[in-house]
């Protein structure tokens, strides 16, 4: 009996351990979660094909640390987007904001779409009209009509 | 005639295309810091470590603020570039020194007491400019980086251009060649200090 006691205790006790620990792991998983949504959107400038959430380089680092910090400070997304923006320019945005220096990077390519259907318009309606709607004589028709058949007498 | 001429245009454009994009540097991204004022701070002088240095003690002058460390291989290529500039009696040259200790894969920082980091990167830094030579009127030890943060350093060496009224006019990012220096920096300095 007191064995089963001691083991349920025991039991009962590590339980309670774990709930303990994992009460600030919990809260660090927002902190975390809103880390890695933010960081995902910004590009690490040392290898620029990465996000700033997935880099190993020394800076991105820094940075994720950084973020952090205004998390826990209270700081809005907005505001954190322009701490990064502010530093290391629009590039560092893997969404860069609508205004005159971005709106070719925006509408390119819905230009080039548009450009080359007109160009293939064009061309096809050309062609169209190259081609000469002239009926066969009486001479081509026959010859036609023997090669269809497979009667044809030249061979 | 008619076939080939709008292929051939096509080609030709994507040939210039491709020829501007391969030549530009991906890494030379322009900073936002052009046109605005050098961000503050206050960080201790590798000199006299007691004594600290701002931004703001530079204001009236016209310098270069040259983001440095022991660690970086460019910055070593770079500086017998800098000891050339600083001849110069036009050229102010300030040096950060950038994550001396933290930066260096080959120093586990975090096993340093904050106090230790700081005498180590005093030391490193002191006998590298003992040994190489000290172009600058006075370098600052940033050692977490932080003030790098604010000047978006993030690939060293970096040099920023500061104006009279405290305002970053040139940002280069990468070694200062001795053309870059030629062409751009000291007719710029020469410039800004009229």
């Amino acid at each position: 009996m007191r064995v089963w006691l001691a083991a349920m205790l025991l039991a009962f006790f590590s339980l309670t351990l774990q709930a303990k620990e994992a009460v600030p792991l919990a809260q660090d998983e927002a902190v975390e979660k809103r880390l890695v949504d933010i960081s995902s959107e910004l590009r690490c400038l040392v290898c620029q094909n990465e996000s700033l959430s997935g880099s190993q380089a020394e800076l991105a680092y820094d940075l994720r640390r950084e973020i952090r910090t205004m998390i826990k400070d209270g700081k809005s997304d907005q505001d954190i987007m322009n701490f990064m923006v502010a530093r290391y320019g629009d590039f560092v945005r893997y969404r860069p904001p609508l205004k005159g220096s971005t709106l070719l990077l925006w509408f390119g390519p819905g230009l080039f779409l548009v450009g080359g259907i007109a160009g293939l318009v064009f061309y096809l309606r050309r062609r169209n009209a190259a081609i000469k709607d002239a009926p066969l004589s009486a001479e081509e028709q026959s010859q036609a009509e023997r090669l269809l058949t497979g009667k044809d007498s030249s061979q | 005639m008619n076939r080939f001429l709008w292929p051939l245009i096509g080609f030709v454009v994507l040939v210039v295309l491709l020829a501007v994009g391969l030549n530009l540097n991906p890494g030379d991204v322009p900073s936002p810091l052009i046109g605005k004022p050098a961000p503050a701070f206050a960080l201790a002088r590798v000199d006299a470590p007691q004594q600290s240095f701002s931004p703001q003690d530079m204001r009236g002058k016209v310098w270069l603020l040259n983001v440095w460390s022991t660690w970086c291989v460019s910055c070593r290529e770079e500086h017998p570039v800098l000891v050339e500039m600083a001849k110069d009696k036009a050229i102010t040259l300030v040096g950060l020194n950038y994550k001396e200790v933290r930066g260096d894969v080959e120093v586990d920082a975090d096993k340093l007491t904050p106090d230790a980091e700081r005498q180590l990167a005093l030391e490193r830094a002191g006998a590298w400019l003992h040994q190489h030579g000290n172009p600058y009127s006075l370098s600052v030890l940033d050692l977490d980086g932080r003030v790098g943060i604010d000047y978006g350093v993030y690939g060293v060496p970096e040099t920023y251009v500061i104006d009279k009224a405290g305002v970053i006019r040139l940002k280069q990012t990468g070694p200062i060649t001795p053309d870059v220096f030629s062409a751009k920096i000291l007719p710029l300095v020469a410039e800004l200090s009229k």
